[in-house]
């Protein structure tokens, strides 16, 4: 491929389209339904009940301790099938390309979509490209589409949760926000905890015939593990009490929650999982996950209640009590 | 010690729950109850709440917050003045606490959705670096503080004359907390039985600072950390003193503060501020309490580089924030409190700031929109002047 | 208005300037506020500046006497029934 950097033209459908589909997305998806370059993706599934999402990512800057913005893409698909109780299988790809991206940007993007991709076993089947002229987008944005195929046992949601259910996480919590934050421009951190991006779906296959002790499963993504118990709380209109003490959080990550002023239970995860389980079973599914790289710090942080509040109450770490709220619009670094 | 003891040691459980009964026994033999606790500092009011230490109190002592949140303090005008410098043009440097506080016609925040080249900074010297990087562009600091943030402010003006740069310039609203207490002392209508001093403020200015106010009005004055732990001691110091009849300067914090403070930092603070009147928003002018460039840093003054005028702005109607600000008025009692008021759509800065009083009530303790009763067994809500249980 | 964390010093450079880390995080720190700062110091940082030092040494005493207050507390508990 000749030159340094996207142009117009590459997604014009002429010359230089074709050029790059060629030199960068046939190599690394060609195989499979993509062969050929059809317009659409033809896919077999045995399974009667099929999960589908969409997604879109914008993170700023693109590329950040721990990944970058094609490994987020991957994960938080798969993610979201993931806590639908399914089995991701196939991904779409829609890449806007700003004017002028560096062309080694591009490939070490795309590099991250097929490592995370061979990695959750799935199969990017479909896709395409948009050229914007410079200034119209921040470098790039992607898109995806994903299908799964739902496992078996799994009703979730809710109207499932009970009062004396346990809630586990897989492993510690805001890493990636604070991750992609540290790297921002500006803020002068070095030495950042890496993002936690990542796949959950072996955790919730791991479930397996315990499926149906799962009540509702969400990843902690935008808003943090705040907004993911809050939803579940007032959806179920039980109040969910949490031990701080016995949330993970790592010590690089506090360091720079505690620089910036940020609270940690609003920060995102993008390789975390939050169950809502019946209780007998929260031991039976951590030592499953405890087997799995990405359960190694799984732990149980709390429990649903009886009372109808509707709110997340916070054991605090020196024995108080607060309310843990849902995050109010963008995050400013505090510096009081 | 390793690090992690140095944050985690003083949240220890354990060792609160000690702490908390130690409390319970002193307050159970004080004379007179209940006993009013005010703490003066933005991070113990967010500390107190993020650790929900009112929970661990009992009854006979009432925790209440004062103008311990710089941003609080600072007069609707302020904002105005510093909103008129962005619709001229220049490059506004601000902490992202004053950002959506609003001025009588719309914030920072607001300024900048017009256009308005409005930027956060973790670090005054950021905004420094943008003088330099950028010649071309005049660049204004909003300079506001308490001691703790004075020091670094001094600094930086320090850095810009000696590289001289000249296209920065402070827009300042510093204050001093003794003048505060002073002021909370003498008000007749304020009944403050101990203060917890700042910690930060008081590792700059250090306890000694407090000595005349002790002997003037034989009040307790404790200087306690921001940790659990530090909180829970100095309360227990305060209420030790209550019972003895004290009312000394006492520090326990004495791994940060020192009786004489920070002498390089003060030395800094004199070489390049003095004195002025300014006014506290709850509390009206206090002379001397606050802080402005030297005439011989005139260029590095906004007002004075750029013209512009601080006038006093008006507090929007209904705001209730005066009153919350000299301990006055709980922020559940306040009749705009989650309703017209949010953190999403705030009428006053004590609800704005992340160290505002109302906002850490709202985040970490409001009751339930039903009226139920609060996890911590208080209404939202006040009848016939009396708090319901 | 006080958002602060201890950290430790651990590069000097010139023009009182210097490097703070706290778990791995390293942030560039002014320490012209403190007199003749050392690396290896504990410091409280505030807006980007050392304000003051922390003293190890007096953090450990009093968590000493925090311990020795709960060891006094948890001895004038009355013993709980089985």
């Amino acid at each position: 491929m000749k030159g340094e950097a996207i142009l117009l033209d590459h997604g014009g459908g002429g010359r230089l389209s074709r050029e790059l589909i060629e030199a960068e997305i046939l190599p690394r998806f060609g195989r499979g339904p993509l062969a050929g370059l059809p317009d659409g993706a033809s896919l077999t599934s045995r399974m009667r009940r099929l999960v589908f999402t969409t997604d879109a990512y914008v993170v700023q800057p693109p590329e950040f301790p721990g990944g970058n913005i094609g490994h987020l893409a991957v994960h938080g698909t798969v993610n979201d099938l993931a806590v639908c109780g399914a089995r991701p299988r196939w991904l779409s790809l829609a890449m806007i390309l700003e004017e002028g991206l560096p062309l080694a940007l591009l490939r070490r993007v795309l590099d991250g979509v097929q490592a995370a991709a061979a990695d959750c076993g799935v199969a990017v089947v479909t896709g395409d490209t948009k050229v914007v002229p410079r200034g119209a987008c921040d470098r790039l944005a992607l898109c995806t589409a994903g299908i799964g195929e739902a496992l078996p046992g799994f009703r979730l949601g809710p109207p499932r949760i009970r009062p004396g259910d346990a809630i586990l996480v897989n492993g510690p919590l805001g890493d990636h926000g604070v991750a992609v934050m540290a790297a921002r421009e500006g803020i002068g951190i070095a030495g950042a905890p890496r993002s936690d991006t990542g796949p959950v779906h072996r955790l919730v296959a791991a479930l397996g015939e315990l499926a149906g002790q799962a009540a509702f499963l969400r990843d902690p993504t935008r808003g943090g593990l705040a907004a993911v118990l809050n939803e579940a709380a007032r959806a179920a209109r039980r109040e969910v009490r949490l031990d701080e003490a016995a949330v993970p959080f790592s010590a690089g990550a506090r360091a720079v929650a505690g620089l910036l002023g940020l609270d940690l239970f609003s920060v995102a995860s993008e390789g975390r999982l939050a169950l809502f389980c019946r209780a007998g079973a929260a031991d039976a599914i951590l030592a499953r996950w405890r087997r799995l790289p990405e359960g190694r710090g799984a732990a149980r942080i709390g429990e649903v209640a009886r009372g109808r509040t509707g709110r997340v109450v916070l054991a605090t770490v020196a024995g108080g009590e607060r309310i843990l709220d849902v995050p109010e619009g963008e995050l400013l670094p505090r510096i009081c | 010690m390793n690090r992690p003891d140095l944050l985690d040691g003083f949240r220890d459980r354990r060792l609160a729950a000690a702490l908390q009964r130690r409390i319970a026994e002193r307050a159970s033999r004080l004379p007179r109850t209940p006993l009013t606790l005010m703490e003066v500092c933005g991070t113990h009011t967010v500390a107190i709440a993020r650790f929900g230490l009112r929970r661990l109190l009992p009854p006979a002592v009432r925790l209440v917050s004062g103008p311990g949140c710089p941003v609080c303090v600072t007069d609707a005008g302020f904002i105005d003045a510093a909103c008129e410098l962005a619709r001229r043009g220049m490059v506004l440097a601000t902490f992202g606490d004053m950002l959506r506080v609003p001025g009588t016609a719309g914030s920072l925040a607001e300024a900048r959705a017009a256009g308005g080249d409005v930027r956060v900074c973790l670090s005054p010297l950021a905004a420094l670096e943008w003088a330099r990087g950028e010649p071309g562009r005049e660049v204004v600091l909003i300079a506001v503080g308490f001691e703790t943030t004075t020091a670094p402010l001094a600094a930086v003006v320090a850095r810009a004359a000696a590289e001289g740069v000249r296209n920065l310039s402070l827009l300042t609203a510093c204050k001093t907390m003794p003048a505060a207490l002073d002021a909370l002392l003498r008000a007749p209508d304020v009944t403050v039985d101990g203060f917890l001093c700042p910690p930060h403020v008081s590792a700059i200015i250090g306890a000694a600072a407090y000595r005349p106010l002790a002997a003037a009005y034989r009040r307790p004055l404790v200087v306690a950390g921001f940790e659990p732990l530090d909180i829970l001691d100095g309360i227990d110091a305060v209420l030790a003193q209550a019972g003895r009849g004290a009312g000394e300067v006492e520090n326990r914090y004495t791994r940060v503060v020192h009786e004489n403070g920070n002498p390089v930092a003060q030395a800094l603070v004199r070489a390049h501020l003095e004195p002025e009147d300014a006014a506290w928003r709850g509390l009206g002018v206090l002379p001397g309490s606050g802080l402005r460039l030297r005439p011989a840093f005139a260029a590095w003054d906004a007002r004075v580089r750029h013209g512009i005028e601080v006038r006093p702005g008006k507090p929007a109607a209904g705001c209730r924030c005066g009153d919350v600000l000299r301990g006055r008025l709980d922020p559940g009692e306040c009749a705009l409190f989650g309703r017209a008021c949010t953190p999403a759509s705030p009428v006053g800065p004590c609800m704005v700031s992340a160290e505002g009083s109302c906002a850490a009530r709202y985040r970490y303790d409001r009751a339930p929109a039903d009226g139920a009763p609060s996890h911590n067994g208080r209404t939202g809500r006040r009848k016939n002047g009396r708090q319901k249980r | 208005m006080c958002l602060a964390i201890p950290m430790k010093i651990t590069r000097i450079e010139a023009g009182g300037r210097g490097v703070c880390e706290s778990a791995g995080a390293r942030v560039n720190v002014d320490l012209s506020l403190l007199d003749q700062p050392r690396v290896g110091e504990y410091v409280i940082v505030h807006t980007g500046f050392a304000i003051e030092r922390l003293d190890r040494e007096e953090a450990r005493a009093q968590l000493a006497l925090f311990e020795e207050i709960a060891g006094l507390m948890e001895k004038d508990e009355p013993a709980r029934p089985a």
